[in-house]
C-alpha cells in the first residue's frame, strides 16, 4: 500500500456537532479517518464515542457540520456497544454468523456451500470450532462477542466500527480479538474501536481520537495519550446545563 | 358410536362442518405462524389489541350489508386494522408514548366504537356473533377470503423470512447493513392484519388470536429451534380446530370456544410435560461430565 492511498480518508469529518435535545453530545470534531488506519477513540463516560460512531453509521444525523462518507455506509461492518439483540431468539450460532453474508446474498438471495463453508472457517478463527449448532442463548458473554466478531469476519466489509468490543471479557478472548482486528488492519480494512483501556491502545493503535465532547486530540497515539491530554478529557463536565446559552463557535 | 361416526361422519354429513374444517386449516396454516412471529417480537398483546381494533370496521360493514356478510365485514375489518396499526405506528413516532401504549388506546377506543356501532342497528346475538365469531356459519365468500389470505401469508412468508428473523433477534444488524428493518415491520403488521380478519371470521374478535398465540406458545415449549417451532404451532392449532369442531359438535357446544378450549387444554397440558415446561424442573437427572 502506497503512502498516497494510505493518507485517502475513509471517512472525513467536518466540524460535526450531534445534539440530543440541543444539549451536544459531540461538539464541533473535525478529521478524517484514512483508509486502512487503525483508530482507538478513548475518553471518559459521556465523551460521545458511542454518538460519534453512530452518526459515522449514519444513525444520528449531525445537527451541525458534514460526514464525508469515501466508502458508503454500507460496506461497514458494526458491532454496537451491548448490541440490542434478543439472546432467546431459538437462532443457531453458524445461521448468526451466516447473516454476514447479507452484503452478497442480500434478504432473497440464496446462501449456498461456499457462504456457509465461510461461515464454518470464521468460527474457527475466532475459537468456536464444533458451535455451530448451539443456540445463541446458550452462549457465555466472551463466546456470543466472539460469534459476532465471526459474523463481522463474513461481512468482509471495508470498514469495521467496534463501540467497546472488549467490555466484559476476559483477557484470552480479548487477545484472540485483538489479533483479529490486527489481521484486519494488515488487510487494509479501516478499523476504529472505541477502548476504555489505556494500555490496550498505546499497545497496538497507531491512531487515537480522545475525545470529552469536544476533540482533545487526535493523531498518533503517543502524541494524543500525553498525561496532560487524558487530565483534560477527565475534566469533563458530565451534567448539562439545563440554560445553556447558545453555542456561539462559527461552523 | 363406531370411531368413523365419531370422527369423520361430522364433515361428510354436513357442508358447514367441512366449510368449518377448512377455515381451521386456513387458520392453521397462516395465523399460527404469524402468531410465532408476533411472540417472537414479543408482540404477544399487541395481537390481541389489534383484534380488537378489527371490530369498528367489520361494525361498520354489517351496517352497511345489513345482515351478517362476512365479506363486508371482513373488508370493513381490514380497513379499521390497517388504520389502527398504522395510527399507533404515527403517534409512537410522533410523540413521547411507546408503540404498546399508543396501541392500548387505539384498541380500546376501536372496542368501544364497535360495540357501539353494533348495538345501533344489530340485536345482542349480532353482537354475540361478532364478538365470538360463527365459524359454523362461514359461507363459500368467507371462506375463499380466508383462503387468499392464507396463501398470501404464506408468500409472504417465504419471501420475508430471512429479514424478518434478522429483525426478530438484532435489528440493529438489519438496520446497519441497510436491510429496511421498518418496511419489514410494516409488512409484517400487514400480514398480522389480514390473518386476524381471517380469524375474526371465525372467532369473533375476542378470541381472533387465540389460533395465533397459543400455539405459539405451546410451541416454544416443546422445540428449541424456529422451523421446529413453526411446524408444531402449524400442527397443534389444526388439532386444536379440528378436536374442538368434533367436541362442539357431539356435545353441542359453541364452536369457537370449543376450539380455543381445545388448544388451552394442549397448552395447559404442554406447560405441565413439554421439555422447557414445569416437570422438567422437578425431575433431577445427574449433571454431565462435561
Amino acid at each position: 500500500m502506497t503512502n498516497a492511498t494510505f493518507a485517502a480518508p475513509a471517512i472525513a469529518l467536518e466540524n460535526v456537532t450531534v445534539t440530543y435535545n440541543r444539549h451536544p453530545a459531540v461538539h464541533h470534531v473535525s478529521g478524517a479517518l484514512t483508509r486502512g488506519s487503525l483508530t482507538a477513540i478513548a475518553g471518559p463516560n459521556g465523551a460521545g464515542k458511542s454518538t460519534l460512531l453512530r452518526a459515522i453509521m449514519g444513525e444520528l444525523k449531525p445537527a451541525e457540520g458534514q460526514i464525508d462518507r469515501a466508502i458508503p455506509s454500507r460496506d461497514y461492518g458494526y458491532l454496537p456497544q451491548a448490541a440490542d439483540i434478543n439472546r432467546r431468539f431459538p437462532v443457531s450460532v453458524i445461521d448468526t454468523v451466516v447473516t454476514g453474508a447479507w452484503k452478497r446474498a442480500g434478504a432473497f438471495g440464496g446462501i449456498g456451500k461456499a457462504e456457509r463453508q465461510k461461515a464454518s472457517e470464521a468460527l474457527v478463527a475466532v475459537g468456536l470450532e464444533g458451535f455451530e449448532a448451539r443456540p445463541i442463548g446458550s452462549l457465555s458473554a466472551g463466546q456470543f462477542q466472539r460469534t459476532l466478531f465471526a459474523r463481522l469476519l463474513l461481512q468482509d466489509a471495508s470498514v469495521i466500527i467496534l463501540d467497546e468490543p472488549f467490555t466484559a471479557i476476559d483477557s484470552r478472548t480479548t487477545q484472540d480479538l485483538i489479533d483479529i482486528v490486527l489481521r484486519w488492519h494488515g488487510e487494509g480494512r479501516t478499523v476504529v474501536a472505541v477502548l476504555h483501556d489505556h494500555e490496550q491502545v498505546r499497545a497496538h493503535f497507531p491512531q487515537t481520537l480522545l475525545i470529552a465532547r469536544e476533540m482533545i486530540g487526535w493523531g498518533p497515539t503517543e502524541e494524543v495519550m500525553t498525561a496532560q491530554n487524558l487530565r483534560r478529557a477527565q475534566a469533563l463536565a458530565e451534567r448539562w446545563d439545563d440554560n445553556a446559552p447558545v453555542c456561539e463557535v462559527s461552523a | 358410536m363406531s370411531a368413523y361416526d365419531l370422527l369423520i361422519a361430522p364433515f361428510m354429513d354436513y357442508g358447514f362442518m367441512r366449510r368449518a374444517l377448512v377455515a381451521c386449516l386456513c387458520l392453521a396454516l397462516g395465523a399460527a405462524p404469524i402468531g410465532m412471529f408476533l411472540s417472537m417480537r414479543r408482540m404477544s398483546l399487541m395481537g390481541d389489541a389489534l383484534s380488537h381494533a378489527v371490530l369498528p370496521g367489520a361494525a361498520i360493514g354489517y351496517l352497511i350489508a345489513g345482515s351478517l356478510s362476512l365479506t363486508a365485514m371482513g373488508i370493513g375489518g381490514l380497513v379499521a386494522g390497517l388504520s389502527v396499526a398504522l395510527l399507533a405506528g404515527v403517534v409512537s413516532r410522533m410523540t413521547v408514548l411507546q408503540e404498546d401504549a399508543s396501541f392500548a388506546s387505539f384498541y380500546l377506543i376501536s372496542l368501544a366504537v364497535g360495540v357501539l356501532i353494533v348495538s345501533l342497528r344489530g340485536s345482542n346475538i349480532d353482537l354475540l356473533h361478532v364478538l365470538f365469531g360463527t365459524i359454523l356459519a362461514i359461507d363459500n365468500n368467507a371462506l375463499i377470503l380466508m383462503g387468499v389470505i392464507t396463501s398470501v401469508t404464506l408468500v409472504a412468508l417465504a419471501v420475508l423470512y430471512r429479514p424478518l428473523v434478522i429483525d426478530c433477534f438484532d435489528p440493529g444488524f438489519l438496520r446497519a447493513v441497510g436491510g429496511r428493518g421498518p418496511l419489514i415491520h410494516a409488512l409484517f403488521m400487514l400480514m398480522v392484519v389480514l390473518n386476524l380478519v381471517a380469524s375474526f371470521q371465525a372467532l369473533g374478535t375476542l378470541m381472533a388470536v387465540g389460533l395465533m398465540m397459543l400455539p405459539a406458545a405451546i410451541a416454544q415449549l416443546w422445540a428449541r429451534t424456529l422451523p421446529a417451532m413453526l411446524a408444531i404451532s402449524v400442527a397443534t392449532a389444526f388439532i386444536s380446530g379440528y378436536a374442538g369442531l368434533i367436541i362442539s359438535y357431539h356435545l353441542e357446544l359453541a364452536s369457537g370456544p370449543t376450539i380455543i378450549v381445545s388448544a388451552a387444554a394442549l397448552y395447559v397440558a404442554s406447560l405441565v410435560v413439554a421439555p422447557s415446561g414445569v416437570m422438567s424442573r422437578y425431575i433431577r437427572r445427574p449433571h454431565l461430565a462435561n
